[in-house]
C-alpha cells in the first residue's frame, strides 16, 4: 500500500516555542489515520502545514508522490477544530459558496449538495439563515462542506465535539463510507475513545515530538501482555497485599459486571512474572478468573506520554515559557 | 477564480443589507432635502406672511417700506396702543417724528422674537429711506440718477498665474471644493477601512475564517475582502455622483431661481460644479487617490483586524491607522490656505497623508508631474503595505487570546 501523504522531518518554530520538532507522519492510501496528542501538542500546526496554510521551517510534505503545492489543497477536505459559518448567509447559498471555492461549478455544487442534504435529512434547511441553526446543525453543514468536493484526503480535527451520540454515529458511518469509496482519512483528536475503533494507524504527538507511530493492532499487541483482569470472591485486602510487590498498577475494573465476584485490573511490572502472579493470587483469595487484556489506545497514549515526559525531563533542563 | 468568488460574496453581503441601501440612497436625499426643503416650503406654501403696522405720524416713511418676502408693511392711522392691540398685526413699527435727525428714533414691537435678518433688513430699509430724505434736504438736481450712478457692488475676479496663461479661479470655490473632496475621501477611508477591520475580527471571532482558509490562501481571502468592500465603497460613490449630477441638472436651477440673494462666490462655485469637464477631472483624480488611499489604509486595518480577538482590543492598534489619517486631515485643512507651500508639497508625496492633502490642493491646480509622482509613490506604497499586511494577517488570524502589540506584529511578519 503506497502512502498518500508523507510529512518528513517537519519543524515549525514560533516565537518562544517550537510547535513541531522533527515530526514524521506517513499516511497509507485508503487508511484511517489517527493523529493523537494532548491539547497544544502541535497537531493543528501539522495539519495546517499539510493543508498548505502555513509553511514549515524545515522538512517536506509529499502528497500523492509529489511535493505538496497550493493546488493540491483542492484534493484535501479539512474540517478545522474551531469552525464557524457566515451567520447572515443562507445555508444553501453558503454551502454553494464553499463548494465553488473548492473548484466545483455552481451546478455540480447544487446537485451534490441536494443529495447530501437528503442523505443527512436536512433538505428543509436550504433557505434557513445560519444564525437560526443550532450548533449541531451547523456542524452537519460544515461536514458536508468538507467532503462535498470528493477529496482524496479528508482531515477531521476533533470532528465529534459538539455532536450528540446519534449524530456522531451518523457522522462515523458517513466517514467510513467515504473511506470505502477510496478516501484517506486523518483524525486529529485528544479524545482517543472517540476514534479508537475507526483508526488503522496512529501517531502520538506530545510536546512537539512524535513519540509513537504504528498500526493500531500491532501497537496494542506490543503494549499488551502485562495487563490482566483478576476476578475473585471474598476479601480484597489479602489479595492486593500479596500481589503488590509484583505489579506496577492496581485499579478498579471500570467495565465491571457484578454477576460473579469482584474484579481488579493489574499491570505486571515484569512480563515474565505471570505465573508467579497467578500463584500469589490463587493463594491469597478465592480466584475465579484470570484474563489477559489488550490495552486501549487511551492507555497506550497515557503511558507513552508519561514515559516521554519523564525521559524528556531527564535529558533537558526545565524550560520556562514566557506566556 | 477564488478571488472573484470572495469579492462577490463580500460585495453582495453588504450591498444587499438594508442599512447600505438606506445610507446610500437616503443620506444624499436627506442632505439635499435639508438644503432644498426650506426653499420649496417657501415656494409652495408661501411664507407665513407677517403684517407689520407702521405708525408714522410725521409721514416720514409713508408707503416707502416695500413688502418683501415674509414681511408686509401697512401704514396705519392709529395710535401706537391701538395698533398693538389689533390682532391683525404681528408687529408695530413706530417711526419717531425726529428720525431724520436722530437715528435712534424708531422702535419695533413684535409678538414673537424677531430674527436677526428681519431686524437687519428693516433697519437697512429705514436707513436707505432716511439717507434719501437727508440727501433730498440738500436740493440736488437729478438726485435719483446720481444715486443710481454711484451705487456700487464690487465683485472681484481672481486669477492664478501659470505657464499656460491666466486661468480664472475663485479661491473661495476652490477652497470649498477642496474641502468637500477631502472630507469625502477622509470619510470613505476611515469608514470603509474600519469596515474591513471589523469584518475580519468578526470572521475570526466566529471561526468561519478557519473554514475558509482550508480552501483559500489567507492572502486571497484578505485581498478578496479588501477589494469586495472597496467595490461597495465605489458603488456608493458612483450612486452619490449620479445623485449629485441629477441634482445639479434639475435641482440646482430651481434653487437658483429662488435664491436671488446668493453671493458671487457661491454662484461661481455652483457654476464651477456645473462645468462637466472640470468636474470630471476632479472626480477622476479623487477616485484615483481614493482608491490608493483606501487600499493603503484598509490593508493596515486588515493586519490589525487579523491580530486581535475583539473590537475592544483593537483600539490601541487602530491608532496606527487613525493617527496618520487625522494628521493628513489637519495638514489638508492648513494647506488650503497655502496650497503651494513646502508642507503642502511634501505631505502630498508621503503616502500616509497624500490622499487627503492632494484632494485639498487639487482645485487650486497642481502641476501634472506632482500629481503623477504622488500617485506613483502612493500605489507603490500600496503594494508594499499589502505585502506586509498579508504577512501579518496570515499569522494573526490563528492567534487567539492575547492582545498583541506592534512589536509582535513585526515578529509575525518575519515568520516563514
Amino acid at each position: 500500500m503506497s502512502n498518500l501523504l508523507e510529512a518528513n522531518g517537519i519543524v515549525k518554530n514560533y516565537t518562544g516555542h517550537k510547535a513541531l520538532d522533527d515530526v514524521t507522519v506517513h499516511v497509507p492510501e485508503g487508511s484511517v489515520y489517527g493523529l493523537l496528542g494532548p491539547n497544544g501538542a502541535g497537531k493543528t500546526t501539522l495539519i495546517r502545514i499539510i493543508n498548505h496554510i502555513t509553511a514549515p521551517d524545515a522538512g517536506e510534505v509529499i502528497f500523492d508522490g509529489k511535493p505538496l503545492t497550493a493546488d493540491d489543497v483542492k484534493y484535501i477536505g479539512y474540517l478545522p477544530e474551531e469552525r464557524g459559518l457566515y451567520k447572515k448567509m443562507k445555508v444553501g447559498e453558503q454551502a454553494v459558496f464553499f463548494a465553488r471555492l473548492k473548484g466545483l461549478s455552481k451546478h455540480d455544487a447544487e446537485v451534490r449538495l441536494r443529495e447530501w442534504f437528503q442523505r443527512l435529512e436536512i433538505d428543509n434547511w436550504w433557505n434557513k439563515k445560519v444564525e437560526e441553526l443550532s450548533k449541531g446543525m451547523a456542524q452537519k453543514v460544515q461536514f458536508i462542506i468538507t467532503v462535498l468536493h470528493q477529496p482524496k484526503l479528508l482531515i477531521f480535527d476533533e470532528p465529534f465535539s459538539g455532536f450528540d451520540p446519534i449524530n456522531a454515529n451518523i457522522l462515523k458511518r458517513e466517514i467510513l463510507r467515504l473511506r470505502d469509496e477510496g478516501a484517506t482519512v486523518i483524525f486529529s483528536t485528544h479524545n482517543m475513545n472517540s476514534v479508537e475503533e475507526l483508526c488503522d494507524h496512529i501517531t502520538l504527538i506530545n510536546k512537539s515530538h512524535n513519540i509513537l507511530t504504528g498500526n493500531v493492532e500491532e501497537l496494542r499487541r506490543s503494549f499488551g501482555g502485562n495487563r490482566f483482569r483478576i476476578t475473585f470472591e471474598g476479601d480484597r485486602a489479602p489479595l492486593t497485599e500479596a500481589i503488590t510487590p509484583l505489579v506496577s498498577y492496581i485499579g478498579e475494573d471500570e467495565e465491571e459486571n457484578k454477576s460473579v465476584g469482584q474484579s481488579l485490573i493489574v499491570e505486571l511490572a515484569d512480563k515474565g512474572a505471570r505465573r508467579e502472579l497467578i500463584d500469589k493470587a490463587n493463594k491469597s483469595t478465592e480466584l475465579l478468573g484470570f484474563e489477559p487484556l489488550l490495552p486501549s489506545i487511551n492507555n497506550i497514549f497515557i503511558n507513552a506520554v508519561r514515559n516521554s515526559t519523564e525521559s524528556a525531563s531527564e535529558i533537558h533542563p526545565p524550560v520556562f515559557k514566557n506566556l | 477564480m477564488q478571488l472573484s468568488l470572495i469579492i462577490q460574496r463580500e460585495y453582495l453581503e453588504r450591498v444587499r443589507r438594508k442599512s447600505f441601501i438606506i445610507t446610500t440612497v437616503l443620506m444624499p436625499i436627506i442632505m439635499i432635502g435639508m438644503m432644498v426643503f426650506p426653499a420649496l416650503i417657501a415656494i409652495w406654501s408661501g411664507p407665513e406672511k407677517k403684517t407689520i403696522a407702521v405708525v408714522d405720524p410725521a409721514g416720514i416713511i409713508g408707503q416707502g417700506l416695500p413688502s418683501e418676502g415674509e414681511l408686509s408693511f401697512q401704514a396705519v392711522d392709529m395710535s401706537v396702543e391701538e395698533a398693538k392691540a389689533d390682532d391683525k398685526f404681528d408687529g408695530v413699527l413706530v417711526i419717531g417724528e425726529n428720525l431724520i435727525n436722530d437715528d435712534t428714533d424708531a422702535s419695533l414691537f413684535t409678538r414673537e422674537a424677531v430674527s436677526m435678518n428681519t431686524e437687519q433688513s428693516i433697519s437697512g430699509e429705514l436707513s436707505r429711506i432716511v439717507e434719501q430724505k437727508r440727501l433730498a434736504q440738500y436740493d440736488i438736481a437729478d438726485l435719483d440718477q446720481i444715486i443710481a450712478a454711484v451705487q456700487a457692488n464690487v465683485r472681484m475676479q481672481t486669477f492664478t498665474m501659470g505657464d499656460d496663461g491666466e486661468k480664472e479661479t475663485s479661491s473661495m470655490a476652490s477652497y470649498l471644493i477642496g474641502m468637500v473632496m477631502m472630507m469625502v475621501l477622509y470619510m470613505f477611508i476611515l469608514m470603509y477601512g474600519q469596515m474591513v477591520m471589523t469584518s475580519i475580527i468578526e470572521e475570526k471571532a466566529n471561526r468561519v475564517l478557519e473554514v475558509v482558509v482550508s480552501s483559500v490562501k489567507p492572502f486571497t481571502l484578505m485581498m478578496g475582502k479588501i477589494l469586495g468592500i472597496g467595490f461597495v465603497a465605489l458603488t456608493q460613490i458612483v450612486i452619490w455622483a449620479f445623485l449629485l449630477l441629477a441634482f445639479t441638472m434639475w435641482g440646482l436651477p430651481a434653487i437658483l431661481s429662488y435664491a436671488s440673494n446668493m453671493d458671487a462666490d457661491t454662484l461661481s462655485l455652483i457654476l464651477g460644479i456645473g462645468n462637466p469637464a472640470y468636474i470630471m477631472k476632479l472626480f477622476g483624480c479623487m477616485t484615483l487617490f481614493l482608491i490608493g488611499g483606501y487600499l493603503f489604509y484598509s490593508s493596515i486595518y486588515a493586519a490589525i483586524g487579523s491580530s486581535v480577538d475583539n473590537i475592544q482590543d483593537a483600539s490601541q492598534l487602530t491608532s496606527f491607522a487613525v493617527m496618520p489619517i487625522i494628521i493628513g486631515l489637519l495638514i489638508a485643512i492648513t494647506v488650503v490656505n497655502d496650497p503651494t507651500s513646502q508642507l503642502a508639497f511634501w505631505s502630498s508625496m508621503i503616502p500616509f497623508t497624500s490622499p487627503m492633502v492632494m484632494m485639498a490642493r487639487m482645485p487650486f491646480g497642481v502641476p501634472g508631474w506632482e500629481l503623477a509622482v504622488s500617485a506613483v509613490v502612493l500605489f507603490l506604497s500600496v503594494l508594499f503595505m499589502i505585502w506586509l499586511s498579508a504577512k501579518i494577517y496570515r499569522v494573526g488570524i490563528f492567534m487567539y487570546g492575547k492582545k498583541p502589540n506592534i512589536k509582535e506584529l513585526i515578529k509575525w511578519a518575519k515568520y516563514k
